[in-house]
């Protein structure tokens, strides 16, 4: 499992008449963390789901590995090779932990035992493995937040798409859950792009940082430059707890 | 995984060879019980057969159908309309039978579920296709219109034309709900069952690892569809007789979904454990009916029933039941 | 085309638009109801005919004209829906439809069996000193009974109409419906707001049960007829929309009217299904309903 180069062009989307996102492009290369950070509503959850294939760009396109996904159902973005969190976590609640592991497992592997002992492994990996057979709405939501990380891993994508799975967490879970993700990246070269406020994991993990608000790219550099970036500090920084 | 591994993996001994008991005893009880006793097993038969078709579409891939009576109503039709006009018999007939009701659930299925119809607004699409296809049959001749299609009842016992008695008949119907039971234990312990339920669970998400929801989703209805026209064609031929208003109305409709609902949605027992309860109390009711001698009486006990389970037992009475017993079936 | 059929065309719209008037009040009952707790009441249609049966009642034993027992089977009614919204359908409230489902639909044996115990599989009807009166229009002939049944449908609907615009409770009942739940004025009590709105609910279907039994005798086998009616008529209006119901009860009057003359009688409610099809799939918020969620 390699990772996957990742690229907008132009990528523009209007919500009846509204101006959601307009005109953003950026590159991951391949085996990169890079984050996506700015103010609420600044459009990032947006192009998040225009690259999982949930809405179709008004203009622009999204390409992996040089091949164009957008437009796509997120079915087929996912057998592209693109794995995805929801900010607001869905589990399937009447389903037991192993259970929703499994169903993401079962798109590489049709058979149901493999699958299931792909997602073992896959719980082992994210300390959930002793809840397994709990019901995934017992959990607690930074459980759920693990989960859906999980699940995502489970379809083997070349691209991981993160939605804020840090928020919720206590800072030491913050920093377990950045060392595993920078332990997958370095072991599997897994590409990830992860939407994040939480700015202690950024620093940590992203080697690039894209800043967005009211629907535009107005920044894009290491995380050092971002942060001394006057135009980020004015809308982001300036309004959200830098901590 | 081999099939017999899907089949039989997890099971308890002790259940496996609860189940076989069961089988045997139900393939032996026509030789030792009553004619009245074999006349309200086959509806406890038919009640768990298609209380099964239905929570393949409901209980496992989560879309309410109130309409199933379309697809019964089809199969008995096809089946019957071939029999009478050409002669040809039920086990030939019921493939066309089968294929006309999973064509109509395709139809139905693809313009709810392209037009992202759910819940109420999806079950009222399936009561109007329903209710729609009724009166259009009542206009239809070659099938008998609104004065009903009647089958030959004037010729020899012969099974390969399903002619014959409650015995024959109840022989078939046990093997069509073992059967279902079967089918519906290997499908919810593939792909397809774990991806319908990860559908019903959270559509949105399922999509997003992979699942082709509505390939998926139109495949439950398909698969539910033709299973309950199997029900149509052998209640056509039972019963003699096919009247637009029984075959294709609501209440049919409604009787198929109340077993599972009432046994417990999405479970392997449930409608069956559903389908024990409702015919049992709905031959209690009669009887004390009967006794009182007051029309109607059976129904409002009947009513009240449904109230109290569904009040006190939401779940559904196997779930409770099965936790009781220690067998802990959970509602997946 | 003749004039003769122009004319008949034209009697059976205006037939059509009058009886269309009390479909409408039964279904603004089932669309008030879903509007503001997303309950769909599948015992609407039982409920009808419960509403026909007391004033058929209250005509044959008491020799009180429907008109004189609406009130009363509207008072009566709004008791019952708010009693049975506490004590039975609260908790289902946000639960599983088909749970909704299964409850209501004990609910719905119950009442039309218990009228069947009661008063038996016939059909019964009441014939009114005005049965055969009819005004002239013009060239149309109005029935008397049809027209004084759509009447009171008409000052009904002005007195809901007062009810949503005027009271708080029922200016917080259509807040609720339209918004559901989203815009709840504060410090309104939520629960006595849905016994309320299934009170209202019931009074509505009551009152319109006691207006149609002056135009069509009544059997417990309607039941469910009339359910699918109310069902079809909120669907096409837009489930949750007041005028929605009203307008929707006018348009299938018609349309069943029409269908009537122009076709076979017994296809006029495979139109109306067609015509439900047709709106689910095409504008499922209904023709006069709002584009929403």
């Amino acid at each position: 499992m390699t990772g996957a180069r990742l690229e907008l062009i132009e990528l523009g989307k209007n919500f009846r008449g509204l101006r959601a996102v307009h005109d953003v492009s950026f590159t991951v290369p391949a085996g990169a963390i890079h984050a996506l950070i700015g103010p609420n509503g600044a459009g990032k959850t947006t192009i998040f789901n225009m690259i999982a294939g949930v809405y179709r760009p008004n203009a622009g396109t999204v390409t992996l590995d040089g091949r164009v996904i957008s437009g796509q159902r997120p079915d087929q973005v996912c057998a592209a090779g693109v794995g995805r969190t929801f900010q607001l976590v869905k589990p399937f609640k009447g389903l037991s932990v192993l259970e929703n592991v499994t169903v993401g497992a079962l798109h590489r592997h049709r058979d149901l035992d493999t699958a299931r002992q792909n997602a073992e492994v896959i719980l082992t990996q994210l300390g959930l493995h002793d809840r397994r057979h709990h019901l995934a709405e017992s959990l607690t939501l930074p459980d759920r937040k693990r989960l859906e990380v999980a699940r995502a891993l489970a379809t083997e994508p070349r691209l991981l798409l993160l939605d804020e799975v840090m928020a919720g967490l206590r800072p030491t879970e913050v920093d377990v859950m950045v060392a595993f993700l920078r332990d997958l990246n370095a072991r599997t070269g897994l590409t990830i792009l992860l939407i994040e406020h939480v700015m202690r994991a950024v620093m940590a993990l992203a080697a690039e940082v894209v800043v967005v608000s009211y629907g535009e790219k107005i920044a894009h550099g290491s995380p050092q430059e971002i942060s001394r970036n006057p135009a980020v500090l004015d809308v982001y920084l300036g309004e959200e707890d830098a901590a | 995984m081999t099939i017999h591994r899907r089949l039989l993996s997890g099971v308890a001994p002790r259940i496996l060879w609860m189940l076989m008991g069961l089988l045997a005893l139900l393939i032996a009880a026509p030789y030792f019980i009553d004619k009245y006793a074999l006349s309200v097993l086959i509806l406890i038969l038919y009640f768990a057969y298609v209380g099964q078709a239905w929570n393949i579409m409901m209980g496992f891939a989560g879309e309410l159908s109130l309409g199933h009576a379309l697809y019964a109503g089809l199969g008995g039709y096809v089946a019957a309309g071939l029999f009478t006009h050409y002669g040809l018999g039920p086990w030939a007939g019921v493939f066309a039978a089968a294929a006309a009701a999973a064509l109509a659930g395709a139809i139905v299925g693809y313009l709810g579920f392209r037009f992202s119809l759910a819940g109420v607004y999806f079950a009222l699409l399936t009561i109007a296709f329903g209710e729609f296809t009724r009166i259009a049959f009542d206009h239809l001749d070659w099938f008998g219109g609104s004065a009903g299609l009647f089958l030959k009842v004037d010729v020899a016992p012969n099974p390969f034309d399903l002619r014959g008695g409650p015995v024959l008949f109840y022989y078939v119907i046990l093997a069509l709900a073992a059967a279902a039971f079967v089918l519906s234990r290997l499908l919810l312990e593939s792909r397809l069952g774990r991806y319908w339920l990860a559908i019903r669970e959270d559509a949105e998400a399922a999509q997003a690892v992979g699942v082709p929801v509505l390939r998926y989703k139109l495949m439950a209805v398909m698969i539910s569809a033709a299973l309950t026209s199997l029900a149509g064609v052998w209640n056509a031929f039972y019963y003699n007789n096919l009247f637009p208003e029984t075959a294709f109305g609501i209440g049919r409709s409604i009787e198929i979904t109340l077993a599972p609902i009432i046994g417990g949605l999405g479970t392997l027992f449930g409608p069956i454990v559903g389908a024990v309860v409702l015919t049992g109390m709905g031959e209690a009711f009669t009887s004390l009916g009967d006794t009182l001698g007051i029309p109607g009486i059976k129904q409002i006990f009947y009513g009240l029933a449904l109230l109290i389970i569904v009040m006190y037992r939401p779940a559904g009475i196997w779930p409770w039941l099965s936790e009781r017993l220690g067998l802990g079936e959970r509602p997946r | 085309m003749t004039s003769d059929f122009l004319l008949a065309l034209a009697q059976a719209i205006t037939k059509g638009l009058l009886t269309g008037m009390v479909y409408g009040l039964m279904a603004l009952g089932l669309s008030v109801i879903f509007g503001v707790m997303r309950v769909v009441n599948f015992a609407h249609g039982e409920m009808m005919i419960v509403g026909m049966y007391l004033a058929w009642a209250g005509f044959e034993y008491f020799q009180v004209s429907p008109l004189v027992s609406l009130p009363l089977i509207a008072v009566l009614f709004f008791f019952m829906g708010y009693a049975l919204q506490r004590g039975l359908i609260s908790p289902f409230i946000g639960r599983p439809e088909h749970q909704q489902f299964l409850l209501l639909l004990g609910v719905a044996l119950i009442l039309v069996n218990v009228c069947l115990a009661v008063v038996g599989p016939d059909s019964h009807g009441i014939q009114l000193d005005s049965q055969f009166d009819s005004y002239e229009v013009g060239p149309l002939v109005l029935d008397a009974v049809r027209l004084h049944a759509a009447i009171g449908a008409i000052v009904i609907a002005g007195l809901l109409w007062l009810f949503f615009t005027r009271t708080r409770i029922g200016k917080s009942i259509r807040a609720a419906a339209d918004n559901n739940m989203g815009a709840l004025v504060v410090g309104l009590n939520v629960r006595r707001l849905y016994a309320v709105t299934f009170g209202v609910g019931a009074a509505c279907v009551g009152a319109a049960g006691a207006l149609m039994i002056t135009i069509i005798p009544v059997t417990p086998s309607l039941a469910a007829e009339y359910t699918l009616l109310a069902f079809i008529i909120v669907i096409v209006g837009g489930l949750g929309s007041m005028t929605g119901a009203l307008a929707g009860g006018l348009l299938i009057g018609v349309s069943e009217a029409v269908a009537g003359l122009l076709a076979d009688p017994s296809l006029k409610s495979m139109f109306s299904f067609g015509l439900l099809i047709l709106v689910l799939l095409l504008r499922p918020q209904g023709l006069l309903g709002k584009r929403g969620t």
